[in-house]
């Protein structure tokens, strides 16, 4: 079994870890890094809850091998805060109730954050079609659509003002 | 679940990739964007000793219109089909099955060559290539050959790639005027196999239907083309009978199994439906200009 050092700028931090070829990006963020927001759900490459931004594009970190992220830049729930203050995104989950549980959040957040960033002003239908890939079982997802309209208002509003 | 232990390679260039291939032999196994194999590895249902991983190679990924071909890159993502103005304006069929793989963090990830490499019949790629009548591109260790689609697909997740050999490049003829295309899915749910699809490509000669091409996802072992519907409707005014024959005959020539996802007589049926409307939404974008 190969072991390989990588390295990778997470949340613009710089790390370096040795590690096998066999472990999973989520396994290597949550305990090589102690970056325990980002969760394993399903294991299966279904539910989404692992998602993480992989050189600003969202992925689900349980279907990636840590070496195939070797000099990538990484971004988790743990980052999309800005110097203590929440991200339209977060604020918006807050504001409109977009969890319950809580489990399914910070994959839904890094997903709807590279929605908007691909489409800043989405139909309902397009955010629904957006986070497809990531499954919450205690919202229904209303609220959730709700949360990510409430962030595309107000970052379209800080961007015009 | 933790995939058993393997040795890793990236290398920087086909050549090198090709080289380890050989070296390696029946051992290694070649990671694209890896959102079908990683999940086999965890479920230990494939357990490879050696990965090498070509996302390492430059130029790889492309969707570049060439003359008579569009050429897909076999590292192209398939969420950059969706964003690919090419794909928009002239491979509808294309599109339509882009939109539907998987779910869109995994089409952040997968790949067309991978998809095709495979040769998963649950796949969409395999059908939508088939009804395009695509030409793919490997590289081995003798150089490089075009295959034609109808000759890719061997068996159950077997394609004629020798060893050594890697999927580089998918070409898809550009449409005539007058043609259009359309892939049908029905999914339990986003992300999940189809229980079934059906892909056409076609062009009209006025009324009737000139050339057509049909290929089936998830109702056979290995991808195939559905030939006694094509027959059905070649030459032919697409007339509700002349579409319920084709329906028919495409539902009689699959060979879907029955699983969690339905019995064998409800795919056979999905198919015909599924035949019949694709056939009629093709010869709509047909007819409003959309080849």
């Amino acid at each position: 079994m190969s072991q390989h050092e990588i390295t990778v700028i997470i949340n613009g931090e710089k790390h370096t870890r040795k590690i096998d070829a066999r472990t999973l990006l989520v396994h290597f963020i949550r305990e090589d890094l102690g970056l325990t927001g980002t969760h394993v759900g399903c294991d299966t490459t279904s539910c989404g809850a692992c998602t993480v931004s992989l050189d600003g594009e969202a992925v689900k970190s349980c279907t990636v091998f840590a070496v195939q992220a070797d000099g990538a830049t990484i971004e988790t729930v743990e980052g999309i805060a800005t110097n203590g203050k929440l991200h339209p995104l977060q604020e918006g989950f807050w504001e409109r109730h977009g969890l319950q549980c809580g489990f399914c959040t910070p994959g839904m957040l890094i997903s709807a954050r590279a929605l908007l960033a691909r489409n800043p002003k989405p139909t309902d239908d397009e955010i629904r079609h957006g986070i497809s890939g990531n499954l919450c079982r205690c919202t229904g997802y209303n609220k959730i659509v709700e949360a990510i309209q409430y962030a595309a208002d107000k970052l379209r509003a800080d961007k015009g003002a | 679940m933790i995939p058993a232990t393997f040795d890793y390679h990236a290398p920087k260039t086909l050549d090198e990739a090709i080289a380890l291939l050989v070296r390696l032999g029946d051992t290694a196994k070649i990671l694209a964007g890896g959102q079908s194999l990683i999940p086999a590895m965890r479920f230990r249902l494939a357990s490879p000793e050696v990965l090498v991983d070509i996302g390492r190679i430059r130029d790889l990924a492309y969707v570049d219109e060439r003359g008579d071909h569009l050429a897909i890159g076999a590292m192209t993502r398939e969420h950059a089909l969706e964003a690919s103005p090419a794909v928009a304006a002239s491979y509808p069929l294309l599109l339509d099955t882009a939109k539907v793989i998987a779910d869109p963090l995994v089409r952040n990830k997968a790949t067309v060559g991978g998809n095709l490499a495979h040769a998963d019949p649950a796949n969409d790629h395999p059908a939508t290539m088939l009804a395009y009548d695509a030409q793919i591109i490997a590289r081995g260790p003798g150089g490089t050959r075009t295959i034609a689609i109808d000759d890719l697909f061997v068996g159950l997740f077997e394609t004629s790639l020798e060893p050594g050999e890697i999927l580089t490049e998918i070409r898809i003829p550009k449409p005539a005027a007058a043609s259009g295309g359309a892939y049908l899915k029905i999914e339990r749910k986003v992300g999940d196999y189809a229980v079934a699809a059906v892909a056409v490509q076609l062009e009209l000669a006025g009324a009737a239907i000139k050339n057509i091409r049909i290929g089936l996802t998830n109702v056979s072992p290995i991808p195939q083309r559905a030939k006694a519907a094509e027959a059905a409707l070649a030459g032919k005014q697409p007339t509700d009978d002349v579409l319920e024959a084709a329906g028919q005959a495409a539902a009689a020539e699959c060979n879907p199994s029955a699983d969690l996802r339905g019995q064998v007589d409800y795919k056979r049926d999905l198919v015909r439906v599924l035949t019949k409307r694709a056939v009629r939404r093709a010869i709509q974008r047909a007819q409003g200009g959309r080849p």
